[in-house]
């Protein structure tokens, strides 16, 4: 049945010029010659702009970034990117790209594991490179994603992916980087008209500081156990969290409460772990603390409702301005899997609302690529970095005007063609239309 | 200790024994004419009516006579009441005391009802859903209940009201007097009222799951009860019960004031008027709830202070729970300052005993003691038809009274006996000796300190303190005696440990207190605790221990906000009179986008578009670099709807209507505004294939839920295709699911076409002048589309279903007006176009079910281009502020010129709800419905910095802030003031955080976790809070 409808499906394709079946979008080739883009608008990643600049890259990596003519390069590849902009290619962190295929088909679904403990299992193995979601994703720009898993309190570990690739060994940019946990909730949720929890019962933040000791006592568990030469019986679990103690992982905590932030931030103290915040709705409540401590903020979305009626309505869209007025260093991850395309508008929707246009583009490459330890290789475009990055013919943080004409990832020209393209060329077809790609 | 027992038993035995002719006595007869005179007291006869030095004569269950001067004929027991009061008992009109406790298989309109059963399975020839239970009679279920009777009387209660509170018709109730006697003998008024609510209860069948669905379930029983006066076709006991009872006052339980209003619409759709049983919320919106001109049955059961001192959980708690818990003790005087009529009951208390500080708190908020006291008397007995028995003290009526030691409302006040027809109850015996007071206590090796008793003779309260080095407090027990008075606390320091002391009442003048004890270490004491003065007011209580009425100011509370929620206005704006300048705007009109132009807006219309218009008296606005856009139109929408938006239980549910359940009070309402959004078509769900009729509603925020709907819109209905009507992702496990019909594309086809089968010979039979085919509301809205009188939205995603429905409707005789969501329009675009059918889809949503793995981006731009009338929804309160955006991404995907992609938020779906004629464009004598944006309303970038409805500015950014710094304060404020209230010692419940309820099509309500609901919840944690079930 599956094997026929795929026959079938790739035969229509066949039967239209323009359109390629899935299956026909190759991941890109080694870059074989250096590359020169030339008359861009340039943002480098860090804040700084680069009118009517040149970049080079060769070998995967960047060679040169400067103002006005670029050295000549013999053989070199020219795009002439005159009245077009160039970003860092865009890193998504926190996500289920790549995990999961369809939400609601439990079979295309590999980012929840049962039990509450998992430090042991690792996305890495799960990624599908060969989703029909990334190259709509890729197509907007974003280049880089941390497939993260969900569930439990220990989640699991997480890897910076590459967005093309043959398989996910190939498509690994940055392996096993961190640890994520769900941190417990010291709040009572109800639901409107339901009744108030009794006096007697066991309060939210008892509850919640149980579950907190429980993580103190396995962490302590866990440090001793790395610091062991030879443990008497091995633990995979236990193992599994010794980056943590060398600094060679990070512990990414979910939490959203500023109560759970301050708890996550003495936790993380106590361990001498490097620990990110992911979601920090309240952060900016707790500023102070995260910026002494060092402790930064993956932000979920900018594009959310406010968690509380009182709260001022466009709060999620002024969160990061509050973050960078405070000094945190914040990044963005924007949600889900396919709804990952609109991270660059997801980091857009806080200009309106403070942030500066180049500070929003930091946000998701530089910020993102700090927080996720790969900013010595990526996150600006800066002379020996990784050659990621994308031309759009317009602002990228914007809707009206992101088109992405050309991509690369360490200096490989990436296929921007998508399965939306291609039913797209396909129905225009049907109709007589010209497609507007 | 047995002969004691059996002594006892003996005495009830004979207690019991009244006269009643038909029972048999075991044993000689023991009849006892209870014959007593009370004199010398003040007798309150009514709120009207005082007698000083009064004498009150009672025969058995009767009162023989009351006055002044009476003779007391010989053979009566004399109780002399210098000094004290007599009061009518009072009346509770609502209670459940003597009805068994149904068993909670189901609360509120819950259980999706995939464990329920579609019809009826009670034995019996009843109707077929069993919350529809008129034949319930609380006559013959009550029971005497002793231990709820003393409670009741504890309070000065002597009958009341009792009624089985389950289902949404609930049968009849009885009123009843209190005393302890056989169940034939307290009976006053055994068919008292018929009750209805909005709560399913126990009934097992699934339908209704909404709370439209509870209104549309009693709307088609008075349309069914009509019908069967008039036919002979059918015995049904629950339609034959509802119309016999439909005699009896009609009592109906609600929550809030929005629920208030609902009620009161169907009263008023069927002649009815209702007498409602409320939570006390009036005061939120006291001028609409007087224009009802209903009789109201409100509590005083107000919220206790929250914790408040962790600032941050102080954060849970939300700005209405602040403002309800300062001004809910303002609800009995606003209804008297309102002059609307109402009775007090002690209904929802969690603890009795709160029932008259209460009270006392109501007063101290401006309710006047003369109606505290009617409500409680005169008006239960009123509503409940009883007046001519209690209520008030007359020759005749029944011997229901109390005996009070002061005035009734006064915080000091005694209550020492109830009496219920002509049974007494002696709360705290009369000739004892009031401990309540401040005393010094001192002994040898202790040191001396402040003991207070409190609280009320038979229940007292006992605090300790002592000042200086070792300055503590400390609560203590007391028990009392007669005259033996024992007494322990512990000071947790100097000593450690109980302190017992007994003792014994040595002076009643001052009152002395004095005994030995016990330290803690065992070593003995003497002790005496010597009188210094009253107790300190009761905790809870205003009115303070003076209490008396010439020092009596009200207290003080913030100001009312309208709606009563965060961003609730103190006053809601008004429309004005403005002229914006020099701005860029986008018309929708053939002149386009217009550059450097001005936009007069008056009287709620657009008056002019220009350049250089001249501002004659408006204000004038400068909006230079700013662009002004028609207001956003959102074609599906489901905010501002109350409990439930799916009626997913039956798969035709024609007959529910959003119109019924629009919820004014929803944030997002204002927070669309921030987002340019003015008005919003709430959809019924897509949980089946034909759900309920919509509502258009424009974003008003701050007015009540009529004022909120698009005054003479076209009637739309709701239908669904796909994934959620066959249930593809409901997992097997919650309840019997695959099983309601239907479960494949297949089926769903069939449900069409047997209802619009149905429907066509509905309307036939009905054709004739003198039909008496029964009207069928659910069939009544499908012949409404059949006579192009009703449109039709629907749900849809793949091309298969999509065709077969336009199928259907061509063979049925029908039109579809829009087919929502309809990812894969682009698919069949040509079919649609040549049908007139419009396309309202998403943006670039996918890939979150099997049915939308080929949605695509380029959609909108596809059949737009095709010549489809098309337009982007959203489906989801957060979307939907941003649609502007939305609108934007068919220019990023596919290229379409700026003008159309604005027109697919704003034009389109105006012409797809028939309302261009009065909205989607900024033309002359249309609404001025509009957008002031930052930049160009396109682009990520723009912000909504004013938005207007009807000429009137609901969202205004920079106000906003104003408001926020307002709201901030007064929040400050009330928990100052609740900080105090638990520093008084009252009591405090935690803050729990209510997180607002959104919905998007194929929720599920209700209650705490239904089946979709922890479907959904799972899903959300699988994607650990950060996916979204769209449709």
């Amino acid at each position: 049945m599956k094997k026929k409808f795929l026959l079938g499906f790739g035969g229509l394709m066949l039967s239209t010029v323009l359109s390629f079946g899935q299956a026909n979008i190759m991941p890109a080739k080694a870059q074989a010659g250096p590359v020169v883009i030339t008359g861009a608008t340039i943002h480098i990643g860090n804040g700084q702009v680069i009118n009517n600049g040149f970049i080079a890259f060769d070998k995967g990596k960047i060679t040169a970034v400067g103002e006005g003519t670029a050295p000549a390069t013999t053989g070199a590849t020219v795009i002439n990117a005159a009245g077009k902009q160039v970003y860092p290619g865009f890193i998504c962190p926190n996500t289920s790209l790549g995990l999961v295929e369809f939400e609601a088909v439990r079979a295309t679904d590999d980012e929840t594991e049962t039990g509450e403990l998992n430090p042991h299992i690792r996305s890495l193995i799960a990624y599908n490179t060969d989703s029909k979601v990334i190259p709509t994703v890729r197509s907007n720009g974003v280049l880089l994603a941390q497939p993260t898993p969900q569930g439990g309190a220990i989640s699991g570990q997480s890897s910076v992916m590459m967005l093309d690739g043959w398989n996910w060994e190939d498509a690994a940019y940055k392996t096993d980087i961190g640890i994520h946990i769900n941190w417990p909730v010291a709040r009572a949720a109800r639901r409107r008209g339901s009744i108030t929890p009794g006096q007697g019962q066991e309060s939210p933040a008892e509850r919640a500081q149980k579950q907190i000791d429980e993580f103190t006592s396995l962490f302590a568990q866990a440090q001793a156990y790395a610091a062991g030469s030879k443990p008497a019986v091995s633990n995979v679990r236990l193992a599994a969290m010794k980056g943590l103690f060398d600094g060679s992982k990070k512990l990414f905590v979910n939490a959203n409460g500023a109560k759970e932030i301050l708890q996550a931030t003495n936790f993380a103290k106590k361990f001498g772990i490097q620990l990110v915040i992911v979601g920090g709705k309240e952060s900016y409540l707790v500023a102070d603390v995260l910026k002494d401590n060092q402790v930064p903020v993956i932000i979920q979305e900018t594009q959310a409702l406010p968690d509380k009626d009182e709260d001022d309505v466009y709060l999620p869209y002024k969160l990061p301005h509050l973050l960078q007025d405070a000094g945190v260093l914040y990044g963005l991850s924007g949600i889900g899997f396919w709804r990952q395309r609109n991270l660059p508008f997801e980091a857009g929707q806080a200009v309106g609302y403070g942030l500066s246009k180049e500070q929003a583009v930091s946000m998701i490459t530089l910020n993102n690529a700090k927080i996720l330890g790969i900013d010595k290789t990526t996150g600006t475009l800066e002379t020996g970095k990784d050659a990621n990055l994308f031309i759009s013919t317009g602002d990228a943080l914007d809707m009206l005007t992101l088109n992405v004409e050309n991509a690369f990832i360490k200096g490989k020209s990436i296929n921007l063609d998508n399965l939306h393209k291609q039913l797209y060329r396909r129905y225009s077809e049907k109709y007589s239309l010209t497609p507007k790609l | 200790m047995k002969k004691l027992l059996l002594f006892c038993v003996a005495l009830m035995t004979l207690h019991l024994s009244r006269a009643q002719e038909t029972f048999p006595v075991n044993g000689s007869w023991d009849v006892r004419t209870g014959q007593y005179a009370f004199t010398n007291a003040t007798i309150v006869v009514s709120a009207d009516q005082t007698i000083t030095n009064g004498t009150l004569l009672v025969k058995d269950q009767l009162i023989e006579a009351v006055g002044q001067n009476l003779n007391v004929p010989k053979g009566y027991v004399k109780v002399d009441l210098k000094g004290k009061y007599i009061y009518p008992a009072l009346v509770d009109a609502f209670t459940t005391y003597g009805i068994p406790e149904a068993p909670r298989q189901a609360t509120g309109f819950s259980g999706y009802g995939r464990g329920g059963v579609p019809v009826s399975t009670k034995p019996g020839a009843f109707g077929w859903n069993e919350a529809i239970r008129p034949d319930v009679n609380a006559k013959s279920l009550f029971h005497v209940n002793t231990a709820k009777a003393e409670e009741l009387k504890r309070n000065g209660f002597g009958t009341v009201q009792s009624l089985v509170q389950d289902g949404i018709a609930r049968g009849t109730s009885v009123v009843v007097n209190l005393a302890d006697d056989r169940d034939n003998e307290v009976m006053l008024n055994d068919q008292a009222a018929a009750h209805y609510s909005f709560s399913k209860g126990t009934a097992a069948t699934n339908y209704p799951s909404s709370l439209m669905g509870s209104i549309a379930l009693l709307r088609q029983t008075y349309y069914d009860a009509q019908w069967y006066k008039g036919q002979s076709k059918e015995y049904n006991i629950s339609l034959a019960e509802f119309n016999r009872t439909q005699a009896l006052p009609q009592v109906f339980e609600v929550s809030d004031v929005q629920s208030i209003l609902r009620a009161d619409k169907i009263a008023k759709e069927f002649g009815k008027q209702y007498i409602f049983k409320t939570d006390g919320q009036e005061y939120q919106r006291i001028d609409a709830v007087k224009a009802i001109g209903g009789t109201f049955i409100i509590p005083v059961s107000f919220p206790a202070a929250y914790d408040v001192e962790d600032p941050i959980e102080a954060r849970n708690v939300s700005y209405a729970q602040l403002k309800n818990w300062e001004m809910a003790p303002t609800n009995p005087a606003a209804l008297e300052k309102a002059g609307v009529r109402f009775a007090i009951t002690s209904y929802g208390l969690t603890n009795p005993r709160d029932f008259w500080s209460n009270i006392r708190t109501a007063i101290g908020y401006g309710l006047s003691e003369k109606q505290a006291l009617r409500s409680l008397t005169e008006i239960p007995a009123q509503i409940l038809g009883v007046s001519n028995k209690v209520g008030t003290l007359a020759k005749g009526k029944m011997a229901n009274f109390i005996i009070t030691s002061a005035e009734l409302f006064k915080p000091d006040n005694v209550i020492y006996e109830t009496w219920t027809g002509g049974r007494q109850f002696a709360i705290s015996k009369m000739e004892l000796t009031d401990l309540r007071g401040t005393y010094t206590l001192s002994g040898t090796n202790l040191a001396a300190s402040t003991l207070i008793i409190s609280g009320t003779p038979g229940n007292y309260e006992v605090s300790l303190s002592r000042t200086g080095a070792d300055s503590a407090r400390t609560r203590g027990s007391i028990t009392r005696t007669g005259d033996i008075v024992n007494l322990y606390f512990d000071f947790k320091n100097k000593p450690s440990g109980n302190i017992r002391l007994g003792g014994y009442i040595s002076s009643t003048s001052p009152v002395t207190l004095r005994g030995d004890g016990i330290m803690p270490d065992g070593s003995s004491i003497k002790w005496t605790a010597t009188y210094s003065g009253t107790a300190p007011g009761n905790s809870g209580s205003l009115a303070g221990k003076s209490g008396t009425p010439a020092a009596k100011s009200v207290a003080s509370v913030g100001q009312a906000i309208y709606p009563f929620t965060a961003f609730g206005y103190t006053q809601v704006p008004k429309a004005e009179t403005v002229l914006f300048k020099n701005a860029t705007v986008w018309t929708n009109e053939k002149e386009g986008v217009l550059k450097n132009a001005d936009v007069l807006i008056e009287n709620g219309k657009i008056k002019a578009v220009g350049k250089n218009l001249s501002a004659g008296g408006a204000k004038v606005v400068d909006a230079t670099g700013k662009h002004i856009s028609p207001g956003i139109v959102d074609e599906h929408s489901h905010i501002a709807a109350s409990n439930g938006i799916n009626e997913g239980t039956q798969s035709v549910t024609s007959e529910v209507r959003i119109a019924d359940v629009i919820d004014g009070e929803d944030v997002n309402i204002y927070r669309q505004l921030a987002g340019g959004v003015t008005t919003s078509h709430i959809l019924h769900g897509s949980a089946n294939a034909i759900g309920g009729q919509t509502q258009l509603i424009k974003l008003r925020w701050g007015m009540l839920p009529e004022q909120l709907k698009f005054e003479g819109s076209d009637g739309f209905i709701k239908f669904a295709l796909g994934e959620n009507v066959k249930q593809s992702n409901v997992p097997q496990q919650y309840g019997s699911a695959y099983t309601r019909f239907p479960q494949t594309r297949m089926g769903v086809e069939q449900v069409y076409v047997d209802a619009f089968t149905r429907a066509k010979e509905y309307k036939a039979a009905r054709a004739g002048k003198n039909s008496t085919a029964r009207r069928d509301l659910e069939l009544d809205a499908l012949a409404e589309i059949l006579d192009g009188k009703r449109f039709i939205t629907c749900h849809s995603y793949v091309q298969s279903e999509i065709n077969m429905l336009m199928h259907v409707a061509d063979s049925m005789g029908f039109k579809i007006n829009t087919f929502t969501h309809i990812l894969e329009g682009y698919k069949v675009a040509d079919k649609m176009k040549a049908r007139k059918i419009a396309g309202s889809t998403f943006s670039d949503w996918w890939a979150y079910k099997m049915e939308v793995a080929e949605a695509i981006p380029y959609n909108g731009k596809l059949m737009h281009e095709v010549g489809v009338l098309t337009g982007f929804n959203s489906d989801d309160a957060e979307m939907a502020r941003r649609l502007n955006q939305e609108a934007a991404k068919a220019v990023t995907y596919g290229q379409l010129g700026q003008e159309d992609a604005l027109k697919l938020v704003t034009l389109n779906p105006a012409k797809m709800l028939h309302v261009d004629n009065r909205i989607g464009s900024l033309k002359p004598g249309k609404d001025a419905d509009l957008v002031v944006w930052s930049d160009n309303p396109l682009s990520v970038y723009a912000v909504a910095e004013k938005t207007y409805v009807d000429g009137v500015p609901y969202w205004d950014y920079a106000k906003d802030a104003e408001r926020q710094k307002a709201m901030k304060a007064d929040e400050g404020r009330i928990i100052q003031k609740m900080l105090e209230a638990k520093g008084k010692g009252n009591s405090t419940q935690r803050p729990a955080f209510q997180r607002p309820r959104l919905y998007e099509c194929q929720d599920i309500e209700e209650s705490a976790y239904t089946v979709a609901d922890s479907y959904n919840g799972m899903l959300q944690n699988q994607a650990a809070q950060q996916s979204q079930n769209k449709n």
